[in-house]
């Protein structure tokens, strides 16, 4: 029931000129836990991300967060982090701009607080503090991604979500900012929705995993299980895929 | 005879050096994997082997022989000739290289035109996997999905039937059943039409699957190069 | 389709507004046409307010403005206190002449700035590039009065060119209509000049430089079809949008070099009406100039909807 689960999502459905983008999204997700969100290009991961993340407003269904059905002042609570950190950030901006606007906007804090949090925020996501005047433009794809993820933690949020946040990050950065996140995830009890290509890095980093095909969910399982007994048959050709391009023969 | 040889080639791009002494060979019908990581000088050395790095700030150095002849030392209209009939480029971002105002249809028919190859378009289309109706046809670039622009855009580096296409990146949008099938159309074009590849990546999966050799870039230079399994395997640097 | 609907009805209501503002406005400079008769001492007060009344000067604004929308409604523009005329016929020849003069510039203007443009575009770093630019920023700092006076100068020295109106006396021939427009022609496309090519080498440069254009050249596709087949489509975007604002001020952008030059358009005709208070012909002028330019970013939108896939699909 809504009241129960940390995140309840009923019947989403968003449409855009007449075509549904998702149709009756049903899924739950417990506080602390990551969810894998995969699916072929189309299939409406994004659409989903935006919607939960209040980016859209969905035609139809209910979003529960905490037992509270979710509006816009909850924004705060869910943060979005997307793929490209290159066009997510403003390159003229500062690092220190960057991850205190979330607060400045919100008008939290004094501007000697905020920039306390700006310096806290660098440390915990792994850039040093004295990096704080460099423009974003100076930093490199892994270090922006970061910037990134400092900023979403700025306002605290609960829920987190990483649209295809590791697409053009070499493998090394990856592992990283990975690390980071359930890391992260451990000290600060963090939710996270994850969608990604890459299904390595999904196992990795999900306890559980739904597989999106054309605006629904078709499979929505624990990650051993899914491994071991997929139902669906696109679940099976993802599987099957990755094991092709896997150099160990099995998911890593 | 070769189909590409690379010489020493050495990239400069306003006296910093991107490039450094690459040399490789493409034999027919193969495909040549290049793996690293980003800012390593792939993408400026597929563009060197084009000679599409303009002029005054960038100074390319060394030898790229297609087929005997030099490209470094080709003139303008020489290159318009060869590029996209002998040697075609794939770039990274389908949505970024396709023109954004003009229908597929015009846009493979362009490539098609500039070297005077009469081939159907269905065939060719066929050929990558797209369907060949004139929803396709007809469709401008951002109305098609990311994997459908992947294809469009080999569409285009295949139309002339070049003897080599290096690929850079062409997997990095698409999920795990396309990456699949893409690696698979690759392999089909060496095996029915001979076509060799060059095949950019950081995905050591990928070059697996589909790479007869790897050579391993990193900060401009080859360091390593061999079969995925010895550059790859269980041990090496590279092991994921 | 709607999205033109949409574009029209956003047009009138601004047709409405500029309506309003110019009544209001005009009814707020102090005066009216007869304030100028209680200077002359053989005019006595009642027979202005008498004239006053008859020309309906002194109902109250709301009531004057709802007559004006209902006759311009009706295709009557009003009558023309200063000159003894109905608007309309008086506006007529004064329109063709400043279409002649305005639509050559700003063909002219065009004709030249796109090659121009282009080719600064595509020569950037280069010496050609470097002249252009001081030559259109000097351009640009200049004001079109001051050219306007500078050429009249000219023309009075040399004699080579006449110093005003549009024709000499004589039988009306196009040479000689020609002759007369070479000057003030030659001010108003210089004052164009230096933004449209701005615009045409700024666009061309960022299609230039586009991920598609090295794609385009990757396959080998010849420089000259590139820029004209490939490039030029993708940089019309702003282009046409500045194209619908060049028609839209068709009517208005040679007002003040009518009136220096001495070319007999809308320009002497609007200054005329302004000082003697000739409240139907400042209306006119100003609706008619206003429509133009709504005209004018209409078939903007338009055209940009027509040509760019993008805005179509929205």
């Amino acid at each position: 029931m809504p009241a129960d689960s940390f995140l309840s999502v009923r019947g989403l459905t968003k449409i855009f000129d007449g075509r549904p983008a998702i149709q009756n999204v049903t899924f739950s997700l417990e506080r602390g836990r990551t969810l894998g969100l995969v699916g072929p290009s189309g299939a409406g991961k994004s659409t989903l991300a935006r919607c939960l993340a209040l980016f859209e407003t969905p035609t139809s269904g209910e979003i529960w967060l905490e037992g509270r059905s979710l509006c816009g002042q909850m924004r705060a609570g869910i943060q979005l982090i997307f793929q490209e950190p290159a066009s997510s950030l403003n390159p003229r901006f500062t690092a220190a701009q960057i991850v205190t606007e979330p607060l400045l906007i919100r008008k939290l804090g004094t501007t000697k607080s905020r920039r306390q949090r700006a310096s806290e925020l660098m440390e915990t996501v792994g850039l040093s503090r004295h990096a704080l005047p460099t423009p974003a433009l100076e930093f490199s794809g892994g270090e922006r991604q970061r910037l990134a993820i400092a900023r979403a933690l700025a306002l605290e949020p609960k829920l987190l979500i990483l649209d295809e946040s590791f697409a053009g990050l070499d493998l090394s950065v990856q592992a990283q900012v990975t690390t980071l996140l359930l890391d992260l995830q451990e000290r600060c009890g963090l939710t996270y929705i994850l969608i990604a290509h890459d299904l390595a890095l999904v196992w990795r980093m999900a306890g559980e995993i739904a597989v999106m095909d054309q605006g629904t969910i078709v499979e929505h399982a624990a990650v051993a299980g899914l491994l071991a007994r997929p139902q669906h048959p696109l679940t099976k050709a993802m599987l099957d895929a990755a094991r092709a391009l896997s150099l160990a023969g099995a998911p890593a | 005879m070769r189909d590409l040889t690379v010489d020493l080639i050495s990239v400069r791009n306003i006296a910093v050096p991107v490039v450094s002494e690459v040399s490789f060979q493409v034999d027919p019908g193969s495909i040549v994997g290049l793996f690293g990581e980003s800012g390593c000088g792939k993408t400026t050395l597929a563009l060197a082997l084009l000679n599409l790095l303009p002029a005054p700030r960038y100074r390319v150095r060394g030898s790229v022989q297609l087929r005997n002849f030099e490209v470094l030392a080709a003139t303008e209209r020489q290159l318009e000739r060869i590029r996209g009939a002998e040697i075609s480029l794939v770039f990274q971002d389908p949505l970024l290289a396709l023109n954004p105002v003009l229908r597929v249809r015009d846009q493979v028919a362009e490539a098609m035109r500039a070297h005077g190859c009469q081939r159907g378009l269905e065939s060719l289309f066929r050929l990558v996997g797209l369907p060949a109706t004139p929803r396709m046809f007809d469709a401008y670039p951002h109305q098609l999905s990311g994997g459908e622009r992947q294809r469009v855009v080999i569409a285009q580096a295949l139309a002339c039937r070049p003897a080599l296409v290096i690929a850079d990146e062409p997997f990095t949008a698409l999920d795990a059943v396309r990456v699949v099938e893409l690696s698979s159309l690759f392999r089909e074009l060496r095996e029915k039409l001979q076509i060799s590849f060059l095949l950019i990546s950081h995905s050591p999966g990928v070059l697996a699957r589909t790479a007869d050799q790897v050579l391993i870039m990193q900060a401009g230079r080859i360091v390593e190069r061999g079969t995925p399994r010895q550059v790859f395997g269980k041990g090496t640097a590279h092991a994921r | 389709m709607r999205y033109i609907a949409r574009r029209l009805l956003h047009g009138l209501l601004l047709l409405v507004g500029v309506s309003l503002l110019s009544f209001l406005f005009a009814d707020l400079a102090p005066g009216d046409y007869f304030s100028s008769l209680r200077t002359d001492p053989r005019v006595s007060a009642q027979t202005i307010a008498a004239l006053r009344a008859q020309y309906s000067l002194d109902r109250p604004l709301p009531v004057r403005y709802a007559a004006w929308v209902a006759s311009v409604l009706r295709g009557d523009f009003g009558y023309s206190l200063a000159y003894n005329s109905p608007v309309g016929p008086l506006l007529w020849a004064r329109v063709r002449a400043t279409l002649l003069l305005t639509g050559t510039a700003t063909f002219l203007a065009w004709l030249i700035a796109l090659p121009l443009g282009i080719w600064n575009a595509t020569a950037r770093g280069t010496w050609g590039d470097s002249v252009s630019k001081v030559v259109l920023s000097f351009l640009l700092a200049i004001p079109d009065l001051l050219l306007a006076i500078v050429f009249l100068m000219l023309a009075v020295e040399t004699g080579y060119f006449p110093t005003g109106g549009m024709v000499s006396p004589g039988p009306e021939r196009v040479e000689d209509v020609a002759w007369h427009l070479v000057l003030p022609v030659a001010v108003l496309v210089l004052g164009m000049l230096p933004t449209l090519v701005r615009h045409v080498r700024a666009s061309m440069a960022e299609a230039i430089d586009s991920p598609f254009a090295l794609s385009a050249r990757a396959q080998g596709i010849p420089r000259r079809r590139l820029l004209f087949r490939h490039l030029l489509p993708a940089a019309a975007n702003p282009l046409i949008s500045l194209f619908g604002f060049s028609l839209g001020t068709l009517l208005s952008a040679s007002l003040l070099i009518e009136v220096v030059m001495g070319w007999p358009g809308l320009g002497p005709l609007f200054l005329e009406a302004i000082m003697a208070r000739d409240f139907a012909l400042v209306l006119a002028v100003v609706m008619l100039s206003a429509s133009f330019l709504v005209a004018g970013n209409l078939l903007a939108d338009i055209l940009l909807y027509r040509m760019d896939p993008r805005i179509r699909m929205k």
